[in-house]
């Protein structure tokens, strides 16, 4: 899951080397957190979150087989 | 974007070194000559080497490609990628074993992926690119459903005299009920909202007689 979220984020931002993805788990859920470059925190949003919107569309459809439920946030 | 500047006796000699750097063929490419350098007498004086600055060409599409074979591989739904392109529209098909996880609920996750894989594109692109990504026929399966949908409604709305609102939808797929409903002369059509959450709203027509 982390490679797939790096998989989809480094192709649209500036910096891929900066993109990072930190795992927490507990018992019921999983929250991955991304990070990207400052200057590339528009790109990953987009227009009213429109790119955001679309990553997690794509990241909870990949764990929606997983018994815990996936959160995937956003920060610098 | 990758790019080398090499030097060598002759053109040709920097321009092989270049691509032997590059570890890619010459037609992959693009060859600037910054200096053609010069044999010099007897080869000794005044002999001066050729530069060349060589670019790696990133055709857009085969990214776009890459793109989606790893992230279809690794949300555990291995895709085949066959590509049909009319201008500046570029048409992705998808099939595989487990086309539906990449399908979703109402097409959401094809939608996505086609949204990012359209960023991808364009990020290589010179010339705006517009993608369309399919899976099992799934966007004509789609159209019938809406154009049904569609002559549905309009019978409620000509019935009930109200305005019937659709759930939201994207651009493309309001325009398949815009289209549909055109020819129907007892209804207009209009979108209401703002993106992403725009949606049709059909209204049937008052006859004044």
């Amino acid at each position: 899951m982390k490679q797939l979220i790096e998989t989809i984020v480094k192709p649209i931002v500036d910096f891929p080397e900066d993109v990072q993805v930190d795992v927490m788990e507990d018992d019921h859920r999983v929250i991955y957190q991304l990070s990207v470059n400052k200057t590339d925190m528009g790109k990953v949003i987009g227009k009213q979150g429109r790119v955001a919107k679309a990553i997690r569309t794509v990241v909870y459809a990949a764990g929606s087989s997983q018994q815990k439920k996936i959160f995937l946030e956003i920060g610098e | 974007m990758k790019q080398v500047t090499a030097t060598g006796q002759t053109v040709e000699e920097a321009v092989e070194s270049a691509l032997a750097q590059l570890q890619t063929t010459k037609d992959r490419t693009d060859v600037d000559i910054i200096d053609e350098g010069k044999k010099g007498i007897f080869g000794i004086f005044g002999s001066r080497p050729a530069v060349v600055k060589v670019t790696v060409i990133i055709d857009p599409i085969e990214e776009a490609k890459k793109f989606l074979t790893q992230v279809s591989e690794q949300m555990g739904a291995p895709a085949e990628i066959e590509i049909k392109r009319e201008g500046k529209q570029v048409t992705f098909v998808m099939s595989g074993e487990k086309i539906a996880l990449l399908i979703g609920k109402r097409g959401q996750t094809l939608n996505s992926l086609q949204y990012l894989t359209q960023l991808v594109i364009n990020r290589y692109a010179t010339h705006y690119l517009n993608v369309i990504l399919d899976a099992e026929d799934y966007r004509n399966r789609r159209s019938e459903t809406l154009i049904q949908l569609a002559h549905r409604l309009a019978g409620k709305a000509v019935k009930s005299g109200k305005d019937v609102a659709l759930e939201p939808m994207p651009s493309y797929e309001r325009k398949v009920i815009h289209t549909a409903l055109a020819e129907n002369k007892r209804v207009k059509t209009f979108s209401d909202g703002a993106e992403p959450h725009r949606f049709i709203v059909i209204t049937p027509v008052r006859r004044s007689v």
